[in-house]
């Protein structure tokens, strides 16, 4: 049962093949059995099941949804009414929700069973969910290595069928890079598809949330649910949504790939290029045209972007003070103590070196040289995108440099980890959508390929993912546990 | 680029940020690799060029200036550190 998609679990629950509390029983189960991946930080059983029992009456109404008694599972960055949001830190161990994020709210609406909350990097600042506080969540393909992150938890339990789907939230690649290296779909929408209201912030002028999967399909079902206009999200975009699903089936023929010559050089692993190569041969096959194509400013992506998401986490982070919620430190001596402490205790340490860094950069006499700069940066790297979006529909790339990499490999080296982002990173300065999709294996561990669009092409990257996933089955392997 | 213990102290304490003694200096060593990552962008001309502060070409929308909340006080200060008589409490700052 877990393998299977939503649309067929949808036929399941309506044929009666399987009742939804079943299904919800089913995968409780598993992710009980399958607790040392450590990819749930709170398993909501008693919410779930009782979700279960709601749209097992719903559907035998004939009044429900396609995501109605479909079990999913959320980072434990989106608030939940009534259950813990850690955010993956100790800041907020004892942090319960006294609200519902507009996503999470979409999702109980449309009846989809929420089975828990999922790990991921403290604050979402990470790669490999190894600087949470409730410990690395571990890759199903391969126990000892990472899950990527900082949706980590999230890639984990599709990957390894603990949920049917996943919700994560993409600030520099923090969909895609789990995505690829538990080979699942991952989509990070454009900037303010998806409304960030109760998605608890990092860096607000790049955070969005988005679906994680095992196929586009499922991934174009979720994205309807979570996607539109939301008042309480200020920069949330006005625009209608497309129909998803039915953009699906739309023919590849006449489709015009762009590569970037800055995304294939140096320091790709040649395992990881091959696949891309036989990947975009395949896009060949389905009557898409390639073209080389050049974006000069991408090296300058991850400084430009370590300036900017520091300097707006270290003011988004600035509330957590010990004051109205979260950790308190004990016995303060006066209010400066409190603040110092609470923060110096409840932050970890790749949390506090953002804070420090973005601090740093936004003080008197260096604003200028970092900030500012680096806002100038990240428009000519906007502009890389829109020249190239103009030749290309779309354009193709890695997501990691390499497949997975091991649990502590990169913890000593915080530069070494930043780098690894190097091709999800320009996504989010740009805004635009851009996909992790399953493209193969090297070295028994998954890889994925990268397609990025232009702004509000969600439906175009979710038909060209589609059309791959029809005529290749990597999307359909599973993890042996 | 390098920054010294020193820096690290004063930038943690414009941020209220408690760092053990003991790892100052690390942080020094991370936060200056940090910024020699980023003064590589002092090799891009961008004369000239707009700062772009947000991906989409927005204006601020505008709403009407009426009540949209309920009072939620209590629900609020129930995940409180410390409350009393509907106040947060924090130590002495007026003697």
């Amino acid at each position: 049962m877990h393998t299977k998609t939503i649309n067929q679990l949808a036929q399941g629950l309506r044929s009666g093949e399987f009742s939804s509390v079943e299904l919800t029983q089913h995968f409780l189960q598993r992710i009980r059995q399958h607790e040392s991946l450590n990819a749930f930080i709170t398993v909501t059983e008693g919410l779930a099941l009782q979700a279960a029992q709601a749209a097992d009456q719903r559907i035998a109404s004939g009044d429900a949804s396609l995501l109605a008694g479909i079990p999913i599972a959320q980072k434990d960055i989106f608030c939940t009414l009534g259950v813990k949001t850690s955010c993956g830190s100790k800041m907020l161990d004892n942090f319960i929700a006294p609200y519902n994020a507009t996503v999470v709210e979409k999702f109980n609406h449309a009846g989809a069973v929420m089975l828990g909350k999922l790990n991921m990097d403290e604050f979402a600042m990470g790669s490999s969910n190894e600087t949470s506080f409730y410990g690395p969540a571990r890759n199903p393909w391969d126990t000892q290595t990472v899950p990527g992150g900082s949706s980590g938890g999230s890639a984990a339990a599709v990957a390894a069928g603990l949920a049917v789907a996943a919700t994560g939230t993409d600030t520099g690649g923090s969909i895609r890079q789990p995505a690829a290296f538990c080979g699942i779909t991952g989509l990070k929408p454009t900037y303010g598809r998806v409304s960030r209201y109760g998605m608890i912030a990092y860096a607000s002028s790049l955070d969005q949330g988005g679906p994680m999967t095992r196929t586009a399909e499922d991934a174009a079902i979720l994205l309807q649910t979570m996607a539109g206009f939301d008042a309480k999200d200020s920069t949330s975009a006005d625009l209608p949504v497309p129909d998803y699903p039915a953009a699906l089936n739309q023919p590849l023929a006449g489709l015009k790939i762009g590569l970037p010559k800055e995304f294939f050089g140096e320091g790709l692993d040649s395992g990881v290029a091959a696949v891309l190569e036989t990947a975009i041969s395949e896009y060949r096959k389905l009557g898409a045209e390639v073209a080389d194509i050049s974006m000069p400013n991408l090296n300058m992506a991850i400084p430009a972007y370590y300036v900017i998401a520091c300097a707006e986490s270290s003011a988004n982070l600035s509330r957590y003070d010990g004051v109205r919620f979260g950790y308190r430190c004990e016995s303060p001596v006066d209010l400066t103590d409190l603040y110092t402490r609470s923060r110096g205790e409840g932050f970890g340490k790749e949390v506090k070196r953002r804070i420090l860094m973005g601090t740093y950069a936004l003080s008197a006499g260096y604003y200028d040289a970092y900030y500012l700069k680096a806002q100038k940066v990240r428009r000519l790297i906007s502009q890389d995108f829109q020249q190239a979006l103009a030749q290309v529909d779309v354009i193709m790339s890695p997501v990691t440099p390499t497949t997975a990499f091991g649990i502590g490999a990169k913890m000593d080296d915080p530069i070494a980890m930043y780098l690894a982002d190097i091709y999800t990173i320009a996504i989010n300065l740009a805004g635009v959508p851009a996909m992790s999709v399953p493209a193969g294996f090297s070295g028994g561990m998954p890889v994925g390929l990268q397609i990025i669009g232009n702004h509000f092409t969600e439906d175009r990257l979710l038909n060209i993912a589609h059309q791959y996933q029809q005529v290749t089955d990597w999307h359909q392997q599973t993890p042996t546990l | 680029m390098s920054l010294t213990a020193d820096d690290v102290n004063k930038i943690a304490h414009l941020a209220r940020l408690g760092i053990d003694k003991q790892d100052i200096d690390s942080y020094a060593k991370d936060l200056s690799g940090m910024l020699d990552l980023m003064t590589r962008m002092g090799g891009l001309d961008t004369a000239g060029v707009e700062p772009m502060a947000h991906p989409l070409d927005q204006v601020q929308r505008l709403r009407k200036d009426v009540v949209t909340e309920a009072d939620q006080r209590g629900h609020f200060q129930a995940i409180a550190p410390q409350v009393e008589d509907g106040l947060y409490l924090v130590p002495k700052v007026i003697e």
